[in-house]
């Protein structure tokens, strides 16, 4: 089918703002978005800058803005935003970070925010036997947390990085904080704690959802959130 | 110019281990294009291979004979037996560092079946792959980033490695630029290491993703390296129809049965032992004679015909369980949910077996005695130790990066302690200088796009997973051809920051010079043997073929010497499943 895709572009080399370029493709329903825009890379105009690796959802390269939603393209099939022929697919870069070029933007923030949770497993002991015991149970509990690829969406989604607190620690960070904290094997959570409660660490989460909305994971992030909040204030009193 | 004692190229699984290892005691950077999680080990889904014997008796030995059996008996037995011996220690060790394993009701790390795998050597499938659901890659490649976090080890993301600076034999640093300048930054090193990854990307179905451009053994290439047994590559027996994307054999080692159009189970004619759970060579080619038969699902033997992987019958809840990213992959990309209907799938062009030859610590070996170079280290895909031989087992490539990874940064760690820095010319990133300005020259040149489809194309049809002589030997001239079409090429972008084009260009000339050096030497071994099928040299030949091959390309020609193969332990026999 036919279609327009519309894309924000900027080139700090050349651009002094953002502005639209379209591009009109033929496209397969069942294609997805990160093919399309690497045709028209390939075919129309090969200075378009984008990130990929994996092409099916697990690397977390190529999240975006795609009408309006954050989405990873390689997880996008033409035919979920894309409504018959003529149909328009706009594309933007992530929000809430600065724009590196096109479709990219620097995620120096969110990384930073990522390791300021000392995301990684603390335990002062050496296992009694080989391996650490721990049951599918207890494994279970921590599932949501180890799911995250590290993409962006739901910092990018934000409402309230991007209209109340621009220093917000950010969901994802909050997800990798809990997928240790929630380990029956981890012995981190009173580190954890201090790099959570300030003011700009989870407390400024409204618990609007935005997040878990746009995860491409499927996770709960706004509920590990909460959990975590409530482990935080039982651990207090 | 910046100084570490140990560089790390490749933030995969074997990077990332290596550079562990490294940094425990010399000052260690690790470089890589990619952001260290977005690496391609995060995409391995079904599990690392390691005798625990958690569910059933299982031992290293047993491992190892299979590992060999499943190479075509081209495997160095040796490092076979170390790997199958030391893969116990690393998936505890991994276990230790955090990472989640699916878990027995006892507790313990989760075991499940995979191809070759076996008990008693060959009897029946046995559970020796440990995993985390169908995200064990995923979950490796978090665990070990999340310990160099807490261990400050040093990265530089985002910078693509160039070029390598060689004295003599002797590896003294690395030319790079920084994607997000178009700077060209050096470093000088007593150790080097290329973890790189592999190239599937030379092909048009894949399962690899697009950063798997081969550099690291390309740009070695052009420094004399050799590369070692590039002729066997695998292709996976299950994936996605039309786009590749890999079905982990972990569905199979769940119970999952592979169907042609009339519902048979093939397999049972092909592999009457293990059916289902044969190698992954086997089963690719018993997919294919199915499909030439006629007995596809589309029933018209052209080359998008495919074949049914049926888990219908493991039941919603196992597979949610065990297969929760494959049943998303199935819905996502067919709409088909795997629990309600059988996944349409073909194989997809998967591993490279080949590589940077090194030997049980990762030294690159540059002759055919096995003599090394010094402070130039390779580990993972890039690398040939060699443990698959003709073909890799499932979940051998994982057990590999830890093990040899870490073996590899082991010996880097002592070897920097008593080494001096070598010299690194101040004018050594002018060629690489040079040759990106000339790509930026903004002349016409012929089209990038349309020489990656044409290579792709000319690598599937006529290097797959069948091959014979005379197709071989006029892809290997088109594929000349086309390198000397690629000279030409030029770059539109001109932009020094964030150029995506500039670098895709040149890893178009990598996967060429490794395509055209893959079709030489699958011409060249006039046998089948592994996951090298010659319609024309059907059967394998030890008398005369059981040896690895070392390729050099020297000003465009091709070089051949041999290495021999370490069997001290079992003697070939052969293979039957
Ligand atoms: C879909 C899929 C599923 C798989 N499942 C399994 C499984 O279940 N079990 C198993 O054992 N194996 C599996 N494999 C195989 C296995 O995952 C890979 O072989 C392995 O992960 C490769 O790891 P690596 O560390 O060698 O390289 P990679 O993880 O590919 O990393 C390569 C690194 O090199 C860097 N790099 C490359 N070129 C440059 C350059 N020029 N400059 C700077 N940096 C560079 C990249 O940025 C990256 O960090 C699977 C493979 C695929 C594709
Ligand atoms: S929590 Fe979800 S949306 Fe946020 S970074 Fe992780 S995977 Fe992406
Ligand atoms: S390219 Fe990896 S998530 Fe889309």
């Amino acid at each position: 089918m036919k279609i327009t895709v519309e894309i924000q572009r900027f080139n700090p080399e050349s651009d002094s703002k953002s502005y639209t370029q379209k591009y009109k493709v033929d496209a397969e329903p069942t294609d997805r978005l990160l093919t399309v825009l690497l045709d028209i890379k390939g075919t129309q105009d090969p200075t378009l800058g984008i990130r990929k690796s994996c092409a099916h959802g697990v690397c977390g390269s190529d999240a975006m803005v795609i009408n309006g939603k954050e989405r990873l393209a390689c997880k996008t099939l033409i035919k979920d935003v894309a409504q018959g022929e003529g149909a328009v697919i706009r594309v933007e870069p992530l929000r809430n970070l600065p724009i590196q070029r096109d479709l990219m933007v620097d995620q120096h923030k969110f990384f930073k925010n990522y390791m300021h949770v000392k995301p990684y497993f603390m335990s002062s002991e050496e296992p009694k036997e080989k391996e650490f015991r721990q049951t599918p149970d207890e494994r279970q509990k921590f599932e949501e947390g180890t799911k995250c690829i590290l993409c962006v969406s739901c910092y990018s989604a934000c409402p309230v990085i991007q209209e109340v607190n621009p220093n917000f620690l950010g969901p994802a960070a909050i997800v990798q904080a809990a997928r240790f904290n929630d380990d029956s094997r981890d012995e981190g959570f009173e580190e954890r704690l201090l790099q959570l409660d300030y003011p700009d660490g989870i407390w400024p989460c409204e618990s609007r959802f935005e997040c878990t909305r746009v995860c491409p994971r499927g996770i709960k992030i706004t509920k590990t959130i909460n959990l975590t909040k409530r482990k935080i204030q039982q651990h207090k009193s | 110019m910046h100084e570490y004692e140990a560089l790390i190229v490749g933030a995969g699984g074997a990077g990332l281990y290596a550079a562990l290892e490294a940094s425990k005691t010399g000052k260690t950077a690790v470089l890589s294009k990619l952001f260290p999680i977005r690496s391609h080990t995060g995409a391995a889904q079904g599990g690392i291979g390691a005798a625990l014997g958690n569910l059933e008796e299982d031992k290293p030995e047993w491992h190892a004979f299979d590992t060999v059996k499943g190479g075509d008996y081209l495997t160095d037995q040796n490092a076979a037996i170390l790997l199958s011996e030391d893969a116990i220690q690393a998936v505890y060790e991994l276990e230790n560092k955090g990472l989640p394993f699916s878990r027995t009701p006892e507790g313990l790390i989760d075991q499940r079946r995979f191809g070759g795998h076996t008990r008693n050597f060959g009897e029946a499938p046995v559970r020796r792959a440990c995993y985390a659901a169908d995200r064990t890659g995923h979950m490796i490649l978090q665990t070990l980033y999340q310990q160099c976090i807490k261990n400050d080890v040093v990265f530089f993301d985002e910078y693509y490695v160039l070029d390598v600076v060689m004295e003599g034999q002797r590896c003294s640093g690395l030319v790079t630029v920084n994607f997000s300048t178009g700077e060209i930054h050096i470093f000088k090193a007593k150790a080097v290491l290329f973890a790189t990854g592999g190239f599937g990307r030379m092909f048009r179905i894949t399962s690899n993703a697009y950063a798997n451009t081969g550099d690291g053994q390309a740009l070695l290439i052009n420094r004399g390296v050799p590369l070692e047994d590039l002729e066997f590559y695998q292709f996976h027996p299950t994936g996605i129809r039309g786009l590749g994307i890999l079905i982990t054999e972990g569905v199979r080692g769940e119970g999952g049965i592979l169907r042609n159009a009339k519902g048979e189970r093939f397999m049972e004619r092909y592999a009457p032992t293990l059916l289902d759970l044969a190698p992954r060579d086997m089963i690719a080619r018993a997919i294919h004679s199915e499909i030439q038969e006629l007995r596809g699902i589309k029933g018209d033997g052209s080359v998008d015909d495919f074949i049914y992987l049926d888990a219908t019958h493991l039941g919603k809840e196992k597979i949610e369980a065990k297969l929760p990213d494959i049943a998303e992959f199935s819905r996502t990309y067919l709409g088909v949910d795997p629990a309600d209907k059988p996944m349409p799938v073909h194989p997809t062009a998967h591993y490279a077996m080949g590589g940077i030859p090194t030997d049980l610590i990762g030294r690159v070996i540059f002759n055919s005695q096995g003599t090394t170079y010094e402070g130039l280290y390779a580990a993972g895909e890039c690398a040939c130790v060699s443990v698959h031989g003709a073909n890799r087992l499932g979940t051998n490539s994982l057990v590999e990066l830890i093990v040899y990874g870490r073996r590899a940064g082991q010996h880097m760690a002592q070897y920097v302690k008593g080494a001096d820095f070598g010299i690194v010319p101040p004018d050594v990133g002018e060629p690489a200088r040079a040759r990106l300005a000339e790509l930026q020259s903004q002349r016409n040149g012929p089209d990038p796009e349309s020489l990656r489809q044409e290579m792709q194309r000319v690598m599937m049809e006529n290097v797959g997973i069948y091959r014979n002589g005379e197709n071989m030997a006029k892809a290997k001239n088109t594929l000349g051809e086309m390198r000397q079409v690629y000279t030409q090429i030029k770059a539109n972008d001109p932009s020094k920051a964030f150029n995506t084009q500039v670098l895709e260009i040149l890893e178009l000339g990598h996967l060429l010079d490794l395509a055209y050096m893959m079709t030489a030497c699958a011409l060249n071994r006039q046998e089948s043997r592994g996951a090298h099928a010659r319609e024309d040299y059907p059967e394998r030949d030890d008398k005369n073929w059981l040896k690895h091959t070392l390729a050099w390309l020297e000003d465009g020609k091709i070089r051949l010497d041999y290495k021999n193969v370490d069997i001290s332990r079992w003697a070939p026999k052969p293979r039957k499943y």
